[in-house]
């Protein structure tokens, strides 16, 4: 079996979950920047932070042969201080052009104030004037639903924001057709106690159709696993879906989506 | 645009796989649904059921007998905060799990 993790905070895993991953068949991993668990408080903070995700961390996962991408943002939890998000949105432009860097994110809202929804607005705007892939952050637990409604409701009116080229992340049973109606990619995220578990994930493939979506472990430094999106293709397996449907959501999906960025490579060639 | 197919047709394929339907969850499903009434007796023990989140909980039990379907959206959609304008500030704190109507905010 092989798949693709497209949303994985490994600069807070181990090495040991990067043997596993690898074992378990993952031929590439993308890291979207994300809240280190307490605010970051000044702009060098976010500048070393963007240096782990573009130099440090690929060179890590290069040492057990993953390839490592990454998406660069200011995280939703964080733009609560408008001037400081500013600041740091200037920064980003810099690391751009990094070889492993996939587009904008994760972006979006946390408890959908008016401060995240600016800088929310300014994030979409970098990534249309730069030509950058989107992956979009939808809120937790009772937040989701009015969030994904405000993210949605804001990319669909900007007219630059090509839908094919967003992926709007932790959709859940009462966010994914939404999602999927107007034309984004939707993402799965399995997590043991919240989002959604391998069951549910498979349930929604059923219902919904599996054109456009991706699953995602989102591991983190919070309770998460690593081994989550391999262990909802044995839940596939087990309802009856074949190797070749398993192969085409866990590979082939994120692969297509991801090859919208020339930087998306796999060993020495272009994939896709 | 949509690539939904209709959720009435979708069909599995073998008898053996529609049996690891029941056969593969049935006991950590029944787990679940044991640990949910041990946390509501727990919570009257307590003496905290009034809690807006143990009382939310309970309505949101209610969807599960009520013979509709699509139960899991239906029960995500009850506990979501069902306003649509942006809060003009941040109250601080982590999402709870279920909407606490302002007028109810101390």
């Amino acid at each position: 079996m092989r798949y693709i993790e497209p949303h994985g905070h490994m600069v807070s895993r181990t090495t040991d979950d990067y043997q596993a991953m690898v074992a378990a068949g993952c031929v590439a991993v993308c890291e979207p920047a994300f809240w280190a668990g307490f605010d970051r408080g000044s702009v060098s903070g976010f500048r070393d932070y963007y240096r782990q995700l573009t130099e440090y961390e690929p060179a890590r996962a290069a040492k057990f042969l993953l390839p490592h991408f990454s998406w660069l943002c200011l995280n939703p939890k964080e733009s609560e201080d408008l001037a400081l998000a500013r600041d740091v949105l200037a920064i980003i432009p810099e690391f751009l052009d990094r070889p492993n860097v996939l587009g904008i994110g994760e972006i979006g809202l946390n408890r959908n104030t008016r401060n995240e929804m600016t800088v929310l607005e300014q994030h979409v705007e970098l990534a249309v004037k730069h030509d950058q892939l989107i992956l979009v952050h939808t809120p937790h637990l009772e937040d989701k639903l009015k969030g994904t409604n405000l993210i949605l409701d804001l990319l669909s009116s900007h007219r630059g924001v090509k839908p094919e080229r967003v992926i709007i992340d932790h959709v859940e049973e009462h966010t994914i057709r939404r999602v999927l109606d107007r034309g984004f990619w939707a993402g799965i995220t399995l997590y043991p106690d919240s989002k959604s578990s391998p069951p549910r994930a498979v349930d929604m493939l059923e219902t919904c159709g599996r054109e456009r979506i991706w699953l995602n472990s989102a591991c983190d430094w919070g309770v998460s696993d690593p081994l989550a999106v391999p262990k909802t293709a044995f839940e596939m397996r087990r309802r009856g879906h074949s190797a070749e449907v398993v192969d085409a959501v866990l590979y082939s999906n994120p692969l297509r989506f991801l090859s919208q960025c020339p930087k998306f490579r796999l060993g020495d060639s272009p994939v896709g | 645009m949509t690539s939904t197919p209709n959720p009435q047709t979708y069909t599995l394929g073998s008898s053996l796989a529609r049996k690891a339907v029941v056969d593969g969850a049935f006991i950590a499903t029944r787990a679940k649904l044991i640990e949910v009434a041990a946390f509501l007796d727990r919570v009257e023990r307590f003496g905290v059921d009034d809690d807006f989140r143990c009382a939310a909980l309970r309505e949101a039990a209610a969807l599960l007998i009520d013979g509709k379907p699509e139960r899991a959206r239906r029960i995500l959609e009850q506990l979501s905060d069902p306003t649509t304008h942006p809060a003009a500030k941040s109250s601080g704190q982590a999402a709870l799990g279920a909407w606490l109507p302002p007028a109810k905010e101390k």
